[in-house]
């Protein structure tokens, strides 16, 4: 059970995506196919009535939440539908829908917090919910009625089309395109799979300090699988795209290309080696590498570990930790990225967070537990699973800013090393420091030029060790749309990273001895 | 939904026959207190857990207490003829502690131990005792040299190697044509002390069950006996498209045949070498059978530990390592379905320094 303590990354995969090998579950909701959102659903008043509620019956709950002295209190409307296809044998035969629709309500005295969450949204289960909830408090209290004011919030993932309005039948193409395409590709290629999802996320937030504020989240990927055979050795690997995205992102192009890049990554691996073990340089490639800073250092800015005194980090904030060339964001921003948010899931607005400014350790992630604790702004970090789960400190798009280095000046740099391209998952022991990223596929560098390819090594270093041996950042940022799935505390949070082609100067690689 | 799905000749209903044959057994995995322990006596032994902790020393510096318990119901019918009904609970205690030292080192550590009777539930004191104590154990921790070093795997580590092997022993791995042990059933891919057998039928096990999520009875299997492969986990749906028998699409409860020796037997019996502790992140290929994990642990010297190790990595291949194993413990760890005792590996490549 140590997913109690470990934060683990994992990219919705193989291992990430429940699958079902039952044809078809719909759980359906009665109250949820009454209401058939889609476009329809815009303003304040749509989501009133989406959910069935208005500004007094929120009021009610929230004088239930906080009769026994809560310092404060939201109400989390959700409303979540989210489908996965799966093709696997040339054939697309399983389809998984699963619509969810609650309320969770939390109340918070001092830095504790009572939560509880009904799927009946009537004014008598919110309120036995809220009982429940103010528990966390023993006192007496009457509060005054809360004015709730809008609070409006920018649009950071506009699509065309939401993922309700559309077909199954418009989908299925997809997948059989991409499979028909990695089997064109190469000779090599002896089995596939590709799973689809999309998610549409209704989410109305009431807090008792006034404010009401509502989001639509549109959320999909694909995941393209390769097996692939030759000369009696097997592989397998994958590629993804996705984001906060809607269907017309998925062009003819960029399903070739990820078809194309399936079996590359796949096909590739019949000559790779495993290198040496040991500690060495390391060249993170531009891209996927950002699962480093995630680990390395993301976990740790978390405010609730530092809150308790558990980070590394706990008494490091204004001072140095990397060169000067190093600048680490956590943004919420981004248009159409995994980890974007209008508003964080407390009704904050979200924010390009500095964690490392210039080699200077800057902010940490709060939620307003914590942000309260710190007496500073939220920064927009509060998010959870569902409305079943409590809001937490969380990620969302973490990544590097460019440094002054060229990449090719950067790998030509390393007399022996590694250059790491693709990852798979990571995790990271918070209180020790030491993190570790799974290298899928990479080269090593002899006398500064790319050689043998490797594979299948996990990489271990300590945060704080890692960002004081970056000594090179290159100018080529990249940042992968569709990042992957973060696990804390049992609850999950898509996010995603990014790094430019960065050198570190020692760090620990699994292989085989020389 | 279903009319725009490809036809698939082997999505149905496991045949009736393997719904005949269902154990009448009680398996003591409901335990009837659960209706009846308060609320009140949860919230008491996480606070009684982290105060244990916090009461150690002052150098504790944070500590999560857990109470867990849950309650499972579940009635599943077919079709064509399956009725079936079950219930169980499980009881979980818990922590997670960090410690500090001198410099700049927080060492945590962490326990969770699950039972299905109230009365099996540890002394939860103990627990967080013993967590503390090895908190502690890690300060000072570092890397040691790359190289080849026999390996101890004490049985509460997370079973990472394991779940290296049983992967590729799944039908869908198989039929997908990404498992390293295709083409192996019958032959040997590990030491004469490797046998695993998966046994639907513990009393008080955590993986019990008399039917399985198809509704098909369970039976005890040997998967692997004295390092020959025996078996495979076969579901339904796969068992049609390779043309095999299903057996069972995943394990209930593995059980290993126990050696004689203690944990600390096995740690003097190796001359010098790593206990590994606990494993983090990682990952592992079912098709070629790679894997490459992070550990924490102790390096031994002479049977005895001398300092905490960690920021290391363990890696090889399944079909390289299980030859490997040269003794089993006699300490199966029940807190899991998952019943692996401490084990002893030769000549395992770590990456430290």
């Amino acid at each position: 059970m140590s997913e109690m303590s470990r934060r683990k990354f994992i990219k919705t995969g193989s291992k990430g995506i429940a699958l079902a090998t039952i044809p078809i579950i719909f759980r359906a909701n009665p109250l949820a196919a009454l209401m058939a959102p889609g476009e329809g659903v815009n303003g304040l008043k749509d989501y009133y009535e989406h959910f069935g509620v208005n500004e007094s019956i929120i009021n009610q709950v929230m004088a239930t939440a906080l009769e026994k002295g809560g310092d404060f209190c939201d109400l989390y409307f959700q409303h979540r539908i989210t489908n996965n296809i799966t093709l696997e044998d040339n054939i697309v035969s399983r389809a998984f829908t699963d619509v969810a629709l609650g309320v969770g309500i939390r109340v918070v005295r001092e830095d504790q917090t009572g939560y509880s969450f009904t799927e009946e949204v009537s004014l008598k289960a919110m309120k036995e919910a809220a009982k429940t909830a103010a528990n966390i408090a023993s006192g007496n209290k009457t509060i005054n009625s809360v004015e709730l004011k809008l609070h409006e919030t920018p649009s950071y993932y506009n699509i065309d089309t939401r993922w309700e309005d559309v077909g199954i039948d418009s989908k299925i193409p997809l997948l059989q395109k991409i499979n028909d395409k990695m089997f064109s590709e190469d000779k090599r290629v002896i089995k596939s799979q590709v799973y689809f999802g999309d998610t549409n996320d209704y989410i109305l937030i009431a807090t008792s300090d006034g404010r009401i504020t509502y989001d639509y989240r549109p959320q999909t990927y694909i995941y393209a699988v390769c097996n692939a055979e030759q000369d009696g050795k097997r592989e397998n690997n994958y590629e993804m795209l996705g984001g906060r995205m809607g269907i017309e992102y998925y062009t003819p192009e960029s399903l070739d290309g990820l078809a194309t890049r399936a079996v590359k990554n796949t096909v590739d691996l019949f000559e790779a080696v495993k290198p040496n073990a040991g500690e060495m340089e390391v060249v993170l490639a531009a891209g996927d590498a950002g699962i480093l800073l995630h680990e390395a250092i993301g976990h740790g800015m978390e405010a609730d570990f530092n809150r308790r005194g558990e980070s590394l980090f706990a008494d490091k904030v204004g001072k140095k930790v990397a060169e000067e060339f190093v600048s680490i964001v956590d943004d919420g921003t981004l248009p159409n990225y995994r980890g974007s948010l209008n508003v964080d899931d407390e009704g904050n607005d979200t924010e390009v967070t500095y964690l490392v400014e210039k080699g200077i350790l800057k902010t940490y992630l709060h939620d307003k537990i914590s942000a309260r604790h710190y007496e500073v702004n939220p920064t927009g970090n509060g998010r959870r699973e569902s409305f079943r789960h409590r809001p937490i400190p969380r990620m969302r798009n973490t990544y590097m800013l460019n440094g002054p280095h060229e990449k090719e000046e950067i790998i030509k740099s390393v007399k022996k090393g590694l250059y790491a391209e693709k990852f798979t998952n990571g995790a990271v022991n918070i209180g020790a420091g030491d993190f570790t990223f799974y290298l899928k596929t990479g080269r090593m560098i002899e006398d500064g030029k790319l050689t043998a390819p490797v594979k299948d090594v996990n990489i271990i270093g300590n945060g704080p060790e890692v960002l004081k041996n970056m000594i090179m950042v290159g100018n080529d940022l990249k940042i992968n749309t569709f990042g992957g799935t973060c696990g804390k505390e049992g609850q999950r949070a898509p996010v995603t990273d990014g790094l430019p082609t960065t050198k570190v100067s020692a760090i620990t690689v699994g292989g085989v001895s020389s | 939904m279903t009319k725009y799905l490809g036809a698939d000749e082997y999505r149905s209903l496991p045949d009736p026959k393997y719904y005949a044959g269902l154990q009448d057994k009680e398996l003591f995995v409901y335990d009837s207190g659960y209706e009846s322990f308060g609320s009140d006596r949860r919230v008491q032994i996480a606070r009684e857990i982290e105060d244990t902790a916090l009461n150690q020393s002052e150098k504790v510096v944070a500590c999560a207490g857990y109470y867990t318990d849950a309650c499972y119901e579940s009635v599943k019918v077919h079709s064509n003829g399956f009725a079936g009904s079950k219930k169980s609970a499980s009881f979980s205690v818990g922590l997670e502690v960090t410690v500090c030292d001198d410099k700049e080192c927080r060492p945590n550590d962490f326990d969770f131990k699950t039972v299905r009777y109230i009365k099996d539930i540890p002394d939860h004191k103990k627990i967080a005792i013993a967590s503390v104590e090895r908190a502690f154990s890690k300060i000072g921790q570092k890397k040691i040299d790359s190289g080849k070093y026999d390996m101890i795997v004490e049985n509460r580590a997370r079973t990472r190697l394991l779940n290296a092997l049983a992967g590729p022993m799944r039908a869908r791995n198989i039929q997908q044509k990404n498992s390293c042990l295709e083409d192996k059933l019958g032959t040997k891919i590990g030491s004469d002390k490797l046998t695993i057998i998966d046994d639907p039928f513990i009393e008080y096990g955590l993986g019990s069950r008399l039917y399985d999520d198809e509704g098909m009875a369970t039976r005890k299997r040997i998967m692997i006996e004295k390092g020959v492969l025996k078996s495979y986990y076969v579901d339904n749906y796969y068992g049609k498209k390779l043309g095999w028998e299903p057996t069972i699409g995943g394990s209930t409860n593995s059980v290993y045949e126990y050696g004689d020796k203690s944990l600390d037997d096995l740690i003097a019996m190796m001359g010098t070498g790593i206990l590994v502790t606990g494993f983090i992140g990682g990952n592992s290929s079912a098709s070629s059978g790679d894997f490459s994990y992070g550990i924490v642990g102790q390096l031994i010297k002479d049977g005895k530990a001398v300092h905490p190790i960690n920021e290391m990595n363990v890696s090889g291949n399944v079909l390289d390592l299980w030859p490997k194993l040269a003794e089993v413990g006699n300490d199966p760890y029940t807190f899991s379905s998952n019943r692996r005792p401490s084990m002893y590996f030769k000549d395992i490549d770590f990456s430290g320094v």
